[in-house]
């Protein structure tokens, strides 16, 4: 099978930070808007380069997101940024009525999200934020894999016209995909060739699906390893290809399995080719104080648990 | 000088519309709406500088922004009625399939809304937006934002309003529709906010007001001593005293038509006490 190399450990947000970098340099209508947490989101460099284009707003999550939608008025892309708790609960009518509904082209990027956060504990540790964000109508919505990954969609949306989530984290991660590669919103990547399972996967737990794809082929299990990188729109087309051929899926994301990934995914799978599907993510629960790797382990979402829920699926198949 | 005779006109028409559009459907907020009528008029045909047709980016011209949505019946006839859209669409208010949503929105397409609004407390997070992007832009034209008195008790208006003075916006005016009506009663029994004016200039900003929010005379002098204060490192504020339910007297001095349409009866009523001036549509 096709392997990844990790390029070394890196978090996803300072590939946001380098991705704003590139930006500010390339793109003079984009300004960032940071509600208190510009360290945090690794905006430093944007700020002190392009001061004039940065707006500290304060602890003041919902002004912050409103003076986005209104900046765009004029043709400003603002790139609204805190941690994914401040960025999509705490503010969700001012996202809903003020950015979707309003067709607004804001960027709402949002850092620290899910378990990995570590020892803050739930009450920063999102884990309901893809479910309530792609649920607005019009909403574009992404959570990159790596560093690498996490600044070409940070560029790339800065192209697109129209309201988007990207969703990142504070961990450091392995950073395996292509550096300064392309990043096509929509369209899943095919990582790994198999016939046996479809593993499909986000954010950080696409380095564990293919960890989990090595440990499986060890076994004789063929396994097919798709990043999803866009949760909204979802590649149908690379999901369903991919299960005519597997007849079984695994999905994996650091996130409650109601309203995530997984169920965007089941729904696809529910109308068009009804095949098991078993889910790794957090199971409609809060989560707590821990290391990154320790949440990981207890909640389930780690390689050990995705070559679990193949075996699970595999069983059923 | 402007004619004040010829915008009280304007504003007789505007109130027959206003409540024209709320009895067709039977729903909607005539009192804000009539209470406000003189100072779309004054900002649309007076004050405001605008270009010719709608675009939503409004580089070089004025902006408005209205953050409580539910008066959208004197936004829509005023607008209309300076050559936004038809005047005849004022039929299709509240209707399916309608442009005219029952609170003002950018999703239909409607020529002269730049934002959703109807959820309260938005709108001058929005305008100080709108008001950055001018100063990136270069442009010198101002933002203009209207918000309900009560509206001011959600949240997010103390942090744009924390966040406009800290910041220097000077290049808006915002005015504070001063009823003292809410749905559920008087501010002051749901929600009494004290000085208004102390907290804003606690705030940082310059405020003013217009205590005479229905004189036409009187808004459009406020309004161009406002806009003389913008530019000097301070937001501005205006406390707009106004009458809910202005121009039809059973509907003044009341919240009771906060969001309630009138009968047939009452329709008649409130018509005949102002005349047809642009031409019912």
């Amino acid at each position: 099978m096709k392997k990844f190399t990790n390029s070394g450990n890196i978090d996803t947000r300072s590939g946001f930070g380098a991705g704003m970098d590139e930006l500010g340099k390339t793109h003079e209508d984009v300004v960032a808007l940071c509600a208190d947490l510009t360290g945090s989101l690794k905006l430093n460099d944007f700020e002190k380069n392009h001061p004039e284009r940065f707006f500290q707003t304060g602890i003041a999550e919902a002004n912050m997101i409103g003076m986005a939608a209104g900046m765009t008025i004029g043709g400003k892309i603002p790139y609204a940024t805190t941690f994914a708790n401040f960025a999509t609960g705490r503010v969700y009518d001012q996202i809903r009525q003020s950015v979707a509904y309003s067709g607004k082209n804001v960027k709402i990027c949002a850092s620290h999200a899910g378990l990995t956060l570590g020892e803050d504990g739930a009450t920063h540790q999102i884990l309901e934020d893809l479910g309530l964000m792609k649920m607005l109508p019009g909403m574009t919505v992404i959570n990159p894999c790596d560093f690498n990954q996490t600044k070409a969609a940070t560029i790339a949306i800065a192209d697109y016209d129209g309201p988007v989530y990207l969703r990142f984290g504070r961990p450091s991660v392995p950073n395996f995909t292509e550096k300064d590669g392309k990043f096509e919103i929509g369209k899943a990547l095919h990582l790994v060739d198999g016939s046996d399972v479809t593993i499909i996967a986000t954010g950080h737990l696409v380095w564990h699906a293919l960890e989990a794809a090595e440990q499986l082929e060890e076994k004789g299990i063929s396994a097919e390893v798709i990043n999803i990188h866009t949760i909204k729109p979802l590649d149908e087309e690379a999901i369903l290809n991919s299960v005519k051929k597997t007849r079984c899926v695994v999905t994996c994301e650091e996130h409650n399995y109601l309203g995530g990934l997984g169920e965007s995914v089941a729904g696809v799978l529910a109308k068009n080719d009804p095949v098991y599907q078993e889910f790794i993510a957090t199971n409609d629960t809060f989560g707590e104080s821990g290391t990154p790797a320790e949440l990981m382990e207890k909640y389930g979402l780690n390689t050990k648990s995705i070559v679990e829920a193949v075996n699970r699926v595999l069983a059923k198949k | 000088m402007p004619n004040i005779k010829e915008l009280e006109d304007f504003v007789s028409q505007v109130r027959r519309d206003i409540v024209r559009q709320v009895h067709q459907v039977s729903s909607g907020h005539p009192g804000g709406s009539l209470g406000c009528a003189e100072f779309f008029v004054a900002l649309y045909q007076e004050v405001m500088k605008r270009k010719e047709g709608f675009d939503m980016d409004g580089k070089g011209e004025d902006l408005f922004f209205l953050s409580n949505g539910h008066i959208s019946p004197v936004f829509y006839s005023v607008l209309a009625r300076s050559g936004y859209f038809p005047v005849d669409e004022l039929n299709t208010f509240r209707k399916i399939d309608s442009r005219l949503q029952g609170h003002p929105t950018t999703h239909e397409g409607l020529p002269g809304i730049r934002i959703a609004s109807g959820s309260l407390g938005q709108g001058l997070s929005v305008a100080l937006g709108a008001a950055q992007t001018k100063k990136l832009n270069g442009d010198d034209n101002l933002v203009y934002s209207l918000h309900g008195d009560g509206e001011l008790q959600e949240g997010q208006n103390w942090e744009a309003i924390m966040y406009a003075a800290a910041n220097k916006v000077d290049n808006i005016i915002a005015t504070v529709d001063l009823n003292g009506q809410q749905i559920d009663g008087s501010t002051d029994d749901v929600l009494n906010m004290g000085s208004v004016r102390a907290k804003f200039e606690a705030f940082g900003w310059d405020v003013l007001d217009i205590e005479k929010g229905n004189d036409m005379a009187a808004i459009v002098e406020g309004l161009k001593e406002a806009k003389s204060r913008t530019g000097k490192g301070k937001p501005v504020c205006i406390l707009l005293h106004t009458i809910m339910g202005n121009g039809v007297d059973f509907m003044m001095y009341t919240h009771a038509w906060h969001g309630k349409a009138p009968n047939d009866e009452q329709l008649e009523k409130a018509l005949a006490q102002n005349p047809e001036t642009l031409g019912d549509y």
